[in-house]
């Protein structure tokens, strides 16, 4: 049992990383447009670079 | 390699546009500003890319970003860009952009609300699939320090996600216990905090049952109903907001001896004066300084001949300007003005129908005390037999979750969500959000004429009674002025091939009519006081040659599409429709005939149209009202359900339950099908939820139900009830 030790603690945290993404994507407004992003996926505007900021 | 054919012209012109762009502008250092625009028509990937760069390569523009589910550009451009010269640009390459007004749009605030919520389901979420992994362990068997164990780390992981995520409920739970309420969130709440409270209890004494699951994915699948419920109102609030955006408020103030400054609306005070050209709406309640000219009242009073406007004469906000230009001193703009008051007579009977009692609530107040009854009588009736206060309190927490409010908080939300998607698709907007239960229960429905009924434009009636070098002359001079009559008459004439006459020295008499020359004499079309004729009591206008009898040349307001249909589909349903106007009794009594309806009243005050939706509510009828115009915005408050077109007023679009989106009354009929339809899904849920309930209760009572069980109840209870909402999608 005592692999318990090492396996709560790494599905908590790996749970937590995923949490964390969560809420940058929320933070980053990817939710703002859903119909909108699944069509962009098509475009082929920044296949060679990404745009500059 | 070919290029592929476009469904979509305009997407062409990108390509183009962005050979223009270069490399991106950046800015010239200064303060930039927001720009909105509405694109209606854009719907694929290339229009999106399209619509950007083409922006983009435009002088001023920073960024330019399209979000495709709200059909807008959002454009950062350098001060002093107008937003009308982006909109037009994007018009004339073949994406249809319209200014949309910021102030209008409060989708700022509503998205926080919305992300605030998402915040919260995720939370639980994350928390609920943890804390039932641990959980999976203890129902597979783990004992005695491992389950302890399992249950602290879980207790560690639920205490502060009910803090955070369950927050919505409490909050909404204790408001309506203040005020001596309860609603649906009242027994979640107690649900919630009773399990955890049990749990950490049975935790701390190493118990062998915890609901930490049970309370996470509580939370978990009603804050999924409450997300849905919000999603459905934020996107008809911002479509509203949209159309509403449209109508950028702005006037022409006169200075002296400058050029006219456009100004919002907002800005004006009480003795400014401002220009009202042809065509457009009186943007203040004034009189009129200056100019000769005719107004259409029609959306204000519902009629629908115009009225003549001169010097002192008196003009409120939402008339529309037909021939001369006007210059009008302002004496009441923006809050002050007939429109705004009109709205706060709204506003108090909208309270009245806010006392309406949603399905969610009528079942919240059935189920509620059912349910704290049962756990209190298990409760006392274990406490009384075997004398085990901890036994008993198990045995009583477990009734309180497994009989699954979470099903009922589903069971409305995912039903509104499917049908007013439908709706949407039908091309009305659901604004309120027990809408569509009123729609279902309609059983009378009234209908405004101009506007509603009608498209509020005139139309010719047969060219053919005419002689024909009568239509030549009068279509010479109508060529020469904007008045929707005159444009009428051309486009008829045009359209029954014939040439305009030879008719020289064209020149438009405000407020009057049309004035040429023809074969040596003065010919006029316009009104009859002008040319001394006598009035056919009918829209008409009137061709004079000098020396003959004046003509008259009659209009007919045409239908709107689907309207026919649409009362036809009513009648045979056996609702009562009736047809309530401003108008003269003669143009109402013709549109009645030639749509049906054998009841209708002429000449009606706003006062008596909402009197007579209220009697009608009175006499026990459920009342559909279609209504237009500041008119009738009275009325559609009153009526149990209202609706109105998207060419309304913005006073009555706001009070209207419903908007329809489309140019078309024909979904009309259809959406009151849909509505009982969703109407019967919900009972159906709700009765699915107590199903699942007459078989848990009994076993949690008799003391046999489990956290597994519980979980297994709550999930496919939750499941299902979504499942048959969406059944509503189809067919």
């Amino acid at each position: 049992m005592n692999v318990l030790v090492y396996l709560i603690p790494a599905s908590l945290l790996l749970g937590g990383l995923g949490l964390a993404a969560f809420f940058w994507t929320l933070k980053s407004e990817q939710y703002e447009d859903p119909e909108g992003d699944s069509h962009r996926i098509l475009s082929d505007r920044w296949d060679d670079a990404p745009p500059e900021e | 390699m070919g290029t592929p054919i476009s469904a979509c012209p305009a997407c062409d012109a990108a390509p183009l546009a962005e050979a223009q762009a270069g490399k991106g502008y950046r800015g010239n250092g200064a303060e930039g500003q927001r720009v909105l625009l509405s694109l209606p028509q854009i719907y694929c990937a290339a229009c999106i890319s399209g619509v950007e760069r083409s922006l983009a390569s435009q002088d001023g523009v920073r960024s330019a970003r399209v979000n495709l589910t709200l059909k807008r550009a959002t454009v950062e451009t350098d001060p002093g860009v107008e937003a009308q010269t982006l909109a037009d640009y994007l018009t004339g390459i073949g994406f249809e952009a319209y200014e949309l007004d910021p102030g209008q749009l409060t989708s700022t605030a509503t998205d926080k609300q919305g992300k605030d919520l998402l915040m919260r389901l995720g939370v639980a979420g994350f928390a609920m699939m943890n804390v039932m992994l641990l959980s999976v362990a203890v129902w597979s068997g783990a004992t005695d320090a491992t389950r302890d164990l399992f249950h602290w780390i879980s207790a560690a992981i639920a205490i502060p996600t009910i803090g955070f995520s369950s927050q919505v409920f409490f909050r909404s739970a204790w408001s309506a216990l203040r005020v001596g309420r309860l609603n649906m969130d009242v027994p979640i709440s107690l649900a919630i905090l009773l399990a955890l409270g049990m749990s950490i209890y049975e935790t701390m004494h190493s118990g062998e049952h915890a609901y930490f699951d049970a309370a996470l994915s509580l939370t978990f699948f009603l804050l999924a109903g409450r997300y849905l419920d919000y999603r459905t109102r934020a996107v008809a609030r911002s479509a509203a907001e949209e159309l509403a955006a449209l109508e950028v408020p702005r006037a022409a103030r006169v200075i002296p001896g400058q050029a006219d400054e456009q100004v919002a609306v907002s800005d004006l005070s009480p003795g400014d004066i401002v220009r009202v050209v042809p065509g457009a709406r009186v943007p203040v309640d004034g009189i009129v300084v200056s100019g000769e000219s005719e107004l259409d009242r029609s959306l204000l009073t519902g009629e629908s001949l115009p009225v003549a406007a001169a010097a002192d004469s008196i003009v409120s906000a939402g008339e529309v300007n037909l021939t001369g230009p006007l210059t009008v001193r302002v004496t009441a703009a923006g809050r002050d003005s007939s429109l705004h008051r009109m709205a706060d007579l709204v506003a108090i009977a909208e309270t009245a129908r806010n006392r309406y009692t949603s399905l969610a609530d009528k079942a919240a107040a059935v189920y509620a005390p059912v349910v704290h009854l049962l756990a209190l009588a298990a409760f006392l009736f274990w406490l009384w037999f075997s004398g085990d206060w901890r036994m008993a309190m198990n045995i009583a927490v477990a009734t309180l979750i497994i009989t699954c409010p979470c099903a009922l908080g589903l069971a409305v939300p995912a039903v509104t969500t499917a049908a007013s998607g439908r709706l949407f698709k039908q091309g009305m907007l659901l604004k309120s959000a027990t809408a569509m239960e009123r729609l279902a229960e309609v059983d009378h429905v009234v209908f405004d004429k101009t506007g509603t009924l009608t498209e509020g434009k005139p139309a010719l009636d047969a060219l053919s009674n005419h002689k024909d070098r009568d239509v030549q002359v009068a279509l010479a001079l109508a060529e020469g002025s904007s008045h929707p009559l005159a444009q009428s008459l051309t486009h008829a004439a045009r359209a029954a091939g014939f040439q305009p006459a030879e008719v020289t020295q064209v020149r438009e008499v405000p407020g009057r009519g049309v004035e040429g020359q023809w074969q040596g004499k003065t010919v006029r079309l316009g009104r009859a006081e002008w040319l001394g004729a006598n009035s056919v009591g009918q829209t008409a206008t009137y061709l004079a040659v000098s020396g003959a009898r004046p003509v008259a040349f009659t209009f007919t307001d045409a239908l709107r599409p689907g309207v026919v249909e649409a009362i036809t589909a009513l009648k045979a349903k056996g609702m009562g429709v009736t047809l309530i106007s401003g108008d003269v009794p003669a143009a109402v009594a013709d549109i009645a005939g030639r749509v049906g309806i054998s009841e209708w009243q002429a000449d009606t005050l706003p006062e008596d149209k909402a009197e007579y939706v209220a009697r009608l509510g009175n006499a026990g009828k459920k009342v559909l009202m279609v209504g237009d115009g500041l008119n009738d915005t009275a009325a559609l408050a009153a009526a149990h359900v209202s609706i109105s077109p998207a060419s309304a007023l913005e006073a009555a679009r706001v009070v209207s339950d419903i908007v329809l989106l489309g140019k078309s009354m024909e979904p009309l009929a259809a959406a009151i099908d849909l509505s009982k339809a969703a109407t019967r899904r919900i009972k159906e849920n709700f009765a699915i939820a107590a199903g699942y309930n007459a078989i848990a209760i009994p076993i949690a009572l008799i003391g046999l139900a489990t956290p597994l069980a519980a979980a297994l109840a709550m999930s496919t209870s939750s499941v299902t009830v979504s499942l048959n909402a969406l059944r509503l999608r189809k067919g």
